[in-house]
């Protein structure tokens, strides 16, 4: 195979005029197509031989790709191609979607956030997407567009495996739905990495909490993993510990230990799958009490 | 392979290139527009020695296709001078002793121009944030944080 200087196979490049068009591409079997945003997980792979697909499909410029829309019912819409940076500090979702602001500003360096997408990362379904486990206890929805057809996918389904979705050949993410979330709602993203130079995650933790007054203890916990499992985790069962009973630090270090069953982790050259496991106990521990904190300081 | 058109403006100069498909910015920047500032380093977005402005924001060049820089405005390290001289990060860089082998600073010089574009005055730890894609093997980071506190300053 030939290859230019700047390392990449050969390869067709289409700006599609239309998503209906683009599926068209995917979906010829001819061709190995596909699509992406930013490239900064596609060309890195395609560089290191794991990818060599023969057309790149290119989307980003087409309507809607870049919107980020808070609705009035306090949904919100995010575009697939909206960078992480745009994300981060768009001022609807540093207000009232923090945790998907500090999710999105957890990843790589800041010129790598101007390029990489939450589509891409949702997309590239790497069990490390830090962006993930926001989307899983934020509830996300992903809408899938294939030819006129559209459907919505939640989130807890999306995830198969390791690089493995449940998009369909030619079926296309074009934007990313979040409820509103709940009243008065407190979340956190902690992420343990090898360096502070923006490395993937070891272990990944997001913990959304709300106060509720039908849960016996008052409040509600959503709690999701990254990087401990082949495919990003919620752990459902830390929601019903910690609605239970009356919260204290015990409930919280029962939750924290529940999260650490529930995780698969693997060894591999950022940690060991023993020091990740009790990474997880830690930093589940770490995040509920600090959701919680907050928590009892606004409410 | 395919070939395509581009009309981009690098450092304020219209340019027309006929790229392929495969080619990154960085290598159209580099063997087309003879512009070797921005260097190729890791390949994979992680040393970002490779950084330049599109259309205001740094990007990692080896990881933006040529192509898709179709309409765009790039700034290059070239492009940070002009007939005034250097620009002040350049000024104190050099004043502050923030390079030595010279292979990082296009690149970092490019992220901390973004940053006080967006952010005129910014702490020691959004200094080190918008810095943190930009490796350095030789100065150890501090003397290019002083350089950019120097040049935040000199306004
Ligand atoms: C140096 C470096 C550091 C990184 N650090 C982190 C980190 O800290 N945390 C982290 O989570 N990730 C990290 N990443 C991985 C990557 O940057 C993110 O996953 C990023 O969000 C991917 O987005 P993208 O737009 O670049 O995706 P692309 O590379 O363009 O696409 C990724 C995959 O998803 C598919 N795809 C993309 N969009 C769609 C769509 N709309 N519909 C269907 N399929 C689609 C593509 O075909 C491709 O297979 C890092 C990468 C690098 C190079």
């Amino acid at each position: 195979m030939e290859v230019v200087s700047s390392g990449l196979p050969e390869f067709e490049y289409i700006h599609a005029e239309s998503i209906e068009q683009a599926s068209t591409f995917l979906l010829d079997e001819s061709k190995d197509s596909r699509l992406f945003m930013g490239g900064t997980d596609l060309f890195v792979q395609m560089r290191a031989g794991a990818r060599s697909p023969s057309l790149l499909v290119d989307v980003k410029h087409l309507p809607g790709m870049n919107d980020i829309q808070l609705k009035p019912d306090g949904s919100l819409h995010v575009g697939a191609a909206v960078n992480l940076n745009a994300l981060a500090r768009h001022e609807d979702v540093a207000e009232h979607y923090a945790l998907l602001a500090e999710a999105a500003q957890s990843v790589g360096s800041y010129q790598l956030r101007s390029r990489a997408t939450m589509g891409g990362n949702l997309c590239n379904a790497s069990p490390a997407a830090d962006t993930a486990p926001a989307a899983l206890v934020l509830g996300a929805r992903l809408i899938a567009q294939s030819g006129k057809d559209e459907r919505s996918i939640p989130v807890e389904a999306f995830f198969l495996g390791p690089g493995e979705t449940a998009l369909q050949r030619g079926e296309i993410l074009t934007r990313i739905e979040f409820p509103s979330p709940p009243k008065r709602s407190v979340g956190r993203y902690l992420k343990l990495g090898r360096n502070a130079a923006g490395d993937l995650a070891i272990v990944g933790v997001a913990v959304l909490g709300f106060p509720d007054d039908e849960a016996p203890s008052g409040y509600r916990f959503r709690l999701a993993l990254s990087s401990v499992a082949p495919t990003p985790l919620l752990v459902p069962e830390v929601e019903n510990i910690l609605s239970g009973e009356t919260m204290n630090d015990e409930r919280i270090q029962a939750a924290a230990r529940t999260a650490q069953q529930a995780a698969k982790p693997i060894d591999d050259v950022r940690a060991t799958a023993d020091y990740r496991s009790a990474m997880v106990e830690v930093y589940a521990r770490r995040a509920l009490k600090a959701v919680w904190a907050a928590l009892r300081r606004d409410n | 392979m395919t070939t395509h058109k581009i009309a981009l403006t690098v450092n304020g100069i219209q340019e027309q290139v006929e790229v392929p498909s495969n080619m990154t910015l960085l290598t159209m920047l580099r063997e087309r527009l003879g512009l070797t500032g921005a260097k190729n380093g890791c390949a994979a977005g992680e040393c970002g020695a490779c950084t330049v402005m599109m259309n205001g924001e740094p990007v990692n060049s080896c990881l933006v296709l040529a192509v898709e820089a179709e309409g765009a405005e790039i700034v290059t390290v070239e492009g940070l001078s002009n007939e005034n001289g250097l620009d002040g990060l350049q000024e104190a860089m050099i004043e502050v002793t923030g390079t030595q082998c010279g292979f990082c600073p296009p690149g970092g010089l490019i992220s901390a121009r973004a940053l006080l574009d967006r952010n005129p005055s910014p702490s020691e730890d959004e200094i080190k944030d918008a810095l943190r894609g930009n490796l350095c093997r030789c100065t150890g980071y501090v003397r290019i944080l002083e350089s950019v506190k120097q040049a935040a300053k000199g306004g």
